[in-house]
């Protein structure tokens, strides 16, 4: 139907703008219409070895590369200009920070997924969706970690800069995005795409518990005031002892008689 | 509105209203999750409802509908309350009940008529071209289109069929099998009504129109206890769960109280605050073992010998060398102890023989009415001898002194219970009793030497018969001789001190059972001391682990002596508590009419299971247990040496046990010849039987002619669960695939039977059609020819009883039946209104012959006081004296829909009654009429409808005494004629109470006090048993009309249980050399209680259940057995011997003892059952170990409580003296490969 359509535009000028409608309208549909699937699916319960250590491993790493490239990316190019951020000190901050970060999400993704295929019982509760979805993560942290050998080849940063004007000129609407990264390295390429791939399945796997981050119960640690526990205690506390024989009069005694509840 | 817009809310002040001084806080965050919660537990409506079939806890249930789906039930908690010193009879259920509604929407419910697709394909290209009729006849008539679907039996192939073909076939079927072979050739299998009365009703109803054979339970499931019967003239009556809160001392034997009658458990919890003590007799460390104070670890199989010793210590304690004043007292009144017994010469020595009669003594003391059915006893106030009031032989021919009054002959008289002092006796003799200890086999033996024959001496008495002096002796004294007590007689053994090692002595019960000797002094003084102290207030709660042995008789007499010892029958809070698969349908009375069909047409037939189905599945062939193995060494002459089938068939022949089929040659023809012949039909069918002309079935059981044709099974699942010999069922009587590796006894080499006719080869494949109805896909209806889809317990409208509780309440459609499945009223229902269209063809209104044995609480019951063989020529045939009555019965073909939904005309000229009391119940039936209408057309016109459950349950209801308190008073006052004593002040104030269906869907009623039960329901006592014959003076309904301890039929005699006597497990010889591979070395006794995850095969298949268990199959075995054979937990084990073999997963544990292994019985190999490497064929039931073997005792018939009744007397499945092989698996294969296309070309 397209003879002429080049790959290239499918994935990085079409696939981004598919994938964020499926993110956006998919967890939206989710959240309204299954409440009660909108949660990470914790399997400690069924086995609590080999999980704490794989999964801090790979959240904190996973959380530090992800906003480690939400920040790389999505910078405009001026601020790191007007800054005076020279793009080789940007992009060998996100060879250090990222590179060992996505070392261990890398490490605790393959414990992850280990665990999650070698235990009869955990094997045997995973929806195909948490295996497919690990073992994606654990492919692109693999994928993401061999990019440094292609990124280390060229530090001048000009590379990411393309990587930084693409993501940009898609959420500007920017139609010709997509060549901005035709003549960038394979390996790059499938990063972007697994990323895609990734953003794409995110409503129907348990990944969507990341949105919950947002609109966590932060209130909670600001609160004022105690924690309130509901009470059918009429008589207060003091003249419980002393009423304890005639509980039931106590009862029936008048309203204002009583103190409100605790 | 929307979750995600609600959460977005950040712009939302969040300044809080504070109280209490600032500590409390007004949160204001979305509570709309809430709802979700709170709609889980929504629902649109609660059902009353309840569990129907097999389960005798009867509790009644809330089910609820959501959406027209059933989503849940609990518990009801309504039950009325009784008094205000009882705990409240709720809580009632259990985790089975709870699980129940999973199976509504399982992928195991039956959702279509199924036909086997052969059957089905045949059917269709027949019918083309044929009527219905024509079509079974062409399919019957060609044998190879005959076995292309019987012998797939099993295999799966079911096609969907609708109600039309499904019902159309089997009205064929049924049509065909009456007219060619007869309609006593139309089985039909249901146990226990008491749960879904109606449901059993209405197929019963339907067969007993068509002529068909109603099948008996009770005692094929073993749990008919015939000691109950043979002491007291009573199937089985026992105390309801709540008077174990009255009992002071609670002996459990057997009886896994919370795990079996869990609903009734907390009785036996609360019991226990007020101060009760209980002892729990049980091999292992059961549930019930956690609540004893003292846990008696008896060997298994061995009860009987613990029994003898706790009667030795209660007997020498209480009786001997002190009389307890009550006790004394009770068991003259109440006991057959005082009456007197002939010593019989055997060779040179003395043997008990039988009571002594009126007619012995010269001028029959007076007795012109029955006087060889009147016992005798010595009388201290007369000095001379007296025929006491009560004996049976005052029940009938004559009124007013059948009763338990202290009088004989009209005057006061106070029986001498024995003759122990000098004064007394004539003389001291040695008496022979029978000893089988020595027997024992290698699993049993103690090493015991002593000789068969134990003399003891014992005082005896001379009297002048009216053929010279005889030597009497009571019962009481030769009571005391088998005990093996010494009262100062001297002589060989018998012990004066518990330490000797005697049989009887708790020395020597301590080395067969295993029980210390003081524990069992301990316990028996313990029990007979509260018993004395309280009137009999203790109580043994007795279970399937004592009654499922060969020689139950002799463990439950073993108890009943010691509860009669120690005056605890029919008094509150103590007395038998057998809790087995006992029946408790509380309106009896009502139900028979409309189960039985006894408003159209009487007398029903009736089969006792265990013989038919021993000798239709042809386990007989395959007996190896000979009648002189369990001959007592003291038996008089006699032609004892032939096969337990050839007893059988004379006690068919005798009239004590009813037949099925009955005669070789179809009744319906007999009755053509006889009319053509001008003869009247008992004395024709005697003419022809005696010249050999007619046959009976029961002699050529592999005839073609005597085969059973056609079976339903409904409410039951005989293959997968109670079907003893299942293996020999799947091969004789299905004729398909099964896994029996013994050789039958003419491949043996063994003796044949003499009186059954050998076949060289046994029939395979007896049934021409199978048809098993049931809302899940049971191990039956897997091997079912059509299986109909019947209603959930939660989709029909029924009733239910129990003996635990004593209330009535219903079962309700809460939804309509799901899918295409209808209510078995409405099933049978169907099939009726095809068989009268599709019967006409070849039948019309016939007349059928009903061969009747001579029946308990009948007059028939005094028929036989000497045993005598017509067909030996020791007697002439006079039906229903000598051999069974032939009772003419019309049926009408035509109308069979018509009679099936009315209440047919004899309820109006021959009333109704029960247990040998009748009544005129015509105002009853004017009250039906007027409550469900009248039919207005068809051949029941102006009668009664049954149109719905609901009339069936209002016929049961008006009809009952238990339910409408004017039937109480008139059946009371027609026992009163009986006895001679008031009685109708037991129901006087329920005149007006009146029972009808929608009370009992309000709430549970307790049911009204009725002479059909010999316990009473009141204000101010618990029901138990026995209650009226002891404050009412009403006798049990036996030859001396008193709990009798002594059995003095001959072939009682004969086989040594004249008295009570340890009698070893029997050896069945089912692990020879031939089966057992080597190296397979771990022989088990084999023990299949009932389980904790189901009610039998019910709940075994559900998963919910399944989870808390293993999930499939399991049996126990000890620890040190497990490492025997290389056994872990969990590990596949195969069981097998000669009658075939089983896969299940090993559950080692400590609880166990050794030597012993469970199955906890009717587990479904529907589920998680691999194959086995022993027979190639997935692994069988629990039964695919056993044999059925029968007891030549059950048989004995026309001699008062020793006579038939349906489920009441007969011979029983026992299954517990069985071995078996135990190995480890090597390979578990779940033979669930596809067929390749040679096999399927096959």
């Amino acid at each position: 139907m397209f003879p002429n359509l080049d790959i290239n535009f499918v994935i990085f000028g079409v696939m981004p703008y598919v994938a964020l409608t499926v993110f956006l309208v998919g967890s939206v549909a989710r959240y309204e219409r299954d409440p009660f699937t909108w949660k990470s699916s914790s399997s400690q319960l069924l086995r609590r070895k080999q999980l704490i250590l794989g999964s801090v491993l790979f959240h904190v790493g996973i959380l530090t590369v992800f906003f480690g490239h939400l920040a790389g990316l999505f910078t405009p190019v001026w601020v790191l200009d007007a800054l005076g951020i020279p793009y080789a000190l940007k992009q060998w901050m996100a060879v250090l920070i990222g590179g060992p970060a996505g070392f261990a999400a890398f490490i605790g993704a393959s414990m992850l997924l280990h665990r999650r295929l070698s235990d009869p019982r955990i094997r045997v509760t995973s929806s195909y969706p948490d295996i497919i979805i690990m073992v994606l993560i654990w492919i692109q942290l693999a994928v993401g970690l061999l990019t440094i050998t292609q990124t280390l080849q060229h530090m001048d940063g000009a590379e990411m800069v393309l990587f930084m004007n693409w993501s940009q000129s898609i959420v500007t609407w920017n139609i010709n995005a997509w060549t901005t990264v035709v003549d960038v390295h394979w390996l790059y390429k499938l990063h972007i795409f697994l990323g895609l791939l990734i953003a794409m399945l995110f409503p129907f796997t348990r990944l969507v518990h990341m949105l919950s981050g947002l609109v966590a119960p932060f209130r909670y640690l600001f609160r004022s005031g105690y924690q309130i526990v509901r009470s059918r205690r009429r008589a207060p506390l003091a003249r419980r002892g002393r009423n304890a024989a005639t509980a039931s009069q106590a009862h029936q005694r008048k309203t204002s008689d009583t103190q409100p509840a605790e | 509105m929307s979750h995600l817009l609600d959460r977005l809310n950040f712009l939302q002040s969040n300044k809080l209203e504070k109280f209490a001084n600032g500590h409390g806080q007004v949160t204001n965050e979305d509570r709309g999750w809430e709802d979700t919660y709170r709609n889980r537990w929504r629902h649109d409506k609660i059902v009353r409802s309840t569990h129907g079939v097999n389960c005798t806890g009867s509790c009644s249930w809330k089910i609820y509908v959501k959406s027209g789906i059933v989503t849940w039930e609990t518990q009801q908690t309504d039950y009325p309350r009784t008094r205000p010193d009882l705990p409240n009879h709720e809580p009632r259920g259990c985790a089975r009940g709870a699980s129940y509604s999973w199976y509504l929407y399982s992928a195991n419910r039956v959702k279509n008529p199924l036909v086997r697709g052969r059957l089905m394909k045949l059917w269709r290209e027949m019918r083309k071209t044929k009527t219905p009729i024509e079509a079974w006849t062409a399919i019957q008539s060609d044998p190879i289109l005959r076995s292309s679907y019987t012998s797939k039996r099993g295999s799966g192939g079911f096609v969907r069929a609708t109600w039309d073909e499904a019902t159309e076939i089997t009205a064929a079927a049924n049509a065909y099998t009456a007219k060619t072979y007869g309609p006593d050739r139309i089985f039909g299998f249901s146990p226990i009504p008491a749960m879904s009365m109606v449901s059993y009703a209405a197929g019963s109803r339907y067969l007993s129109l068509m002529g068909g054979v109603c099948m008996s339970f009770y005692d094929w499931y073993c749990d008919l206890p015939p000691a109950s019967p043979m002491t007291w003239g009573e199937q089985t009556d026992v105390p309801e769960s709540a008077d174990w809160y009255n009992s002071s001392y609670l002996l459990l034997w057997g009886s896994n109280v919370p795990q079996t009658r869990t609903p009734d458990a907390h009785f036996y919890t609360e019991v226990r605050y007020k101060g009760t003590k209980s002892a729990v007799i049980c091999p292992d460390y059961s549930e019930a073992s956690k609540f004893a104070d003292v846990w008696l670890n008896v060997k298994q199989g061995t009860d009987a010998a613990l029994g003898m010793a706790f009667g030795h210590v209660i007997l020498r304690e209480f009786h001997i060398d002190r009389q307890a004043e009550y006790f004394e007292d009770y068991c003259r009144k109440y006991s057959d102890m005082p009456m007197l017994v002939r010593l019989d010469e055997n060779g040179d020595s003395l043997v008990p023989g039988r009571f002594l009669r009126a007619n012995d003594l010269d001028g029959s003391l007076g007795e012109d009415n029955n006087p060889e059915w009147k016992t005798v006893a010595f009388d201290e106030e007369s000095g001379g001898l007296v025929s006491p009031n009560g004996a049976i032989g005052y029940r009938w021919g004559e009124k007013g002194d059948w009763n338990l009054e202290e009088r004989a002959d009209g005057k006061e008289a106070r029986l001498k219970m024995s003759f122990i002092l000098d004064d007394d006796h004539d003389e001291v003799c040695g008496v022979d009793f029978p000893y089988f200890g020595g027997a024992a086999t290698e699993a049993f033996t103690t090493g015991d030497k002593r000789p068969d024959i134990l003399t003891r001496n014992v005082p005896v008495k001379r009297v002048k018969t009216a053929d010279g002096e005889v030597l009497v002796a009571t019962v009481f004294d030769l009571f005391c001789a088998n005990y093996g007590l010494d009262r100062g007689l001297g002589g060989d053994w018998v012990a004066t001190s518990y330490d000797e090692d005697v049989p009887g002595t708790p020395k020597w019960a301590e080395k067969i059972t295993g029980v210390p000797a003081d524990k069992i002094i301990h316990v028996a003084r313990e029990f007979a001391d509260t018993a004395e102290k309280t009137q009999g207030k203790a109580m043994i709660i007795i279970g399937a682990a004592m009654n499922h042995w060969y020689h139950m008789d002799m463990n439950y007499r073993g108890v009943i002596n010691m509860l009669v010892m120690c005056g605890c029958v029919g008094q509150s809070g103590g007395g038998w508590a057998h809790y087995v698969g006992q029946e408790k349908l509380r309106p009896q009375t009502g139900w028979q009419p409309l189960a039985f069909a006894l408003d159209w047409g009487r007398p029903p037939r009736h089969m006792n299971s265990t013989s038919a189905w021993y000798a239709h599945s042809d386990q007989w062939r395959y007996e190896t247990l000979e009648a002189g193995e369990i001959l007592s060494p003291t038996a008089p002459e006699g032609d004892w040496d032939i096969s337990l089938i050839d007893y059988n068939i004379r006690a068919e022949r005798m009239g004590w046990l009813p037949s099925a089929p009955q005669l070789k040659t179809n009744p319906l023809e007999v009755a053509k010849a006889a009319k053509k012949a001008k003869k009247d039909i008992p004395a024709y069918v005697a003419e022809k039987l005696k010249s050999g002309e007619l046959e009976m079935a029961c002699e050529d059981p592999d005839d073609p002619a005597n085969w059973p044709r056609n079976l339903f099974v409904w409410r039951s699942n005989l293959l997968g669960s109670s079907g003893k010999g299942h293996e020999y069922f799947l091969k004789h009587l299905l004729g398909t695939d099964h896994g029996v590796m013994g050789r039958d006894l003419g491949e043996e080499g063994r003796a044949l039977p003499k009186e059954a006719k050998w076949h060289e080869k046994g029939p395979e494949g007896k049934l021409d059609l199978l048809v098993t109805i049931d809302f899940r896909m049971s191990t039956t209806a897997v091997y079912a020819d059509i299986v109909l889809p019947t209603a959930s317990w939660y989709e029909k409208d029924d009733m239910n009883t129990s003996d635990m509780h004593p209330f009535i309440h219903p079962l309700q459609a809460a939804v309509d039946p799901a899918y295409e499945s209808k209510s078995d009223f409405e099933i049978f229902k169907a099939i009726a209104k095809k068989v009268q269209e599709v019967a006409p063809e070849i039948l019309g209104k016939e007349t059928d012959i009903v061969a009747l044995p001579l029946l308990h609480d009948m007059p028939a019951e005094i028929a036989q006081d000497q045993v005598r063989d017509w067909k030996k020529g020791e007697c002439d045939l006079i039906p229903g004296k000598t051999a069974p009555a032939y009772v003419a019965v019309e049926r009408d073909y035509t109308a069979i829909y018509d009679r099936f939904t009315a209440l047919g005309p004899l309820m109006d000229t021959l009333g109704n009654g029960g247990k040998g009391i009748t009544w005129n119940t015509q105002e009853e039936v004017d009250n039906l009429a007027a409550l469900n209408g009248v039919k207005l057309d068809g051949a029941a016109e102006g009668r009664p409808r049954i149109e719905t459950a609901i009339d069936a349950c209002e016929v049961i209801l008006m009809l009952a005494p238990e339910t409408n308190g004017n039937v109480a008073v008139k059946a009371w006052e027609a026992l009163g004629e009986n006895t001679g004593r008031e009685h109708a002040h037991l129901a006087e104030g329920e005149h007006h109470q009146k029972i009808r269906f929608h009370d009992i869907a309000a709430q549970p009623r307790k049911i009204i006090s009725s002479p059909t039960w010999s316990g009473i329901e009141s204000e101010k006592v618990s029901y138990n048993a026995g209650y009226t014959n002891v404050h009412e003076l009403i006798p049990w309904r036996t030859l001396t009309g008193r709990q009798q301890l002594y059995q003095d039929h001959l072939w009682m005699r004969a086989f040594g249980e004249g008295f009570m006597s340890y009698r070893p497990p029997v050896d069945l010889k089912t692990i020879t050399p031939e089966v057992q591979d080597a190296g397979d070395s771990l022989i088990l006794n084999f023990i299949t209680p009932h389980q904790k995850w189901g009610i039998h095969s019910t709940y075994s298949d559900n998963l919910l259940m399944l989870t808390l268990n293993r999930g499939g199959p399991v049996i126990w075995i000890s620890e040190n057995d497990a490492k025997s054979a290389g056994i872990v937990d969990n590990d596949w084990v195969e069981l097998y011997n000669v009658n075939g073999a089983l896969t299940a997963r090993a559950v080692v544990s400590q609880r166990m003892k050794d030597g012993t292994t469970f199955m906890y019985h009717a587990q479904e190999k529907i589920v998680n059952t691999p194959g086995s490497e022993k027979t190639g064929k997935r692994g069988g039931i629990h039964n695919s170990v056993t044999r059925a073997v029968l007891k030549p005792t059950h048989m004995i018939g026309g001699y008062a409580q020793q006579s038939y009744g349906f489920n009441y007397y007969g011979t029983v499945g026992c299954n517990r003296d069985e071995f078996v092989v135990v190995r480890k698996m090597n390979k578990v294969d779940w033979l669930d490969r596809e067929v390749s296309e040679k096999e399927a070309a096959k």
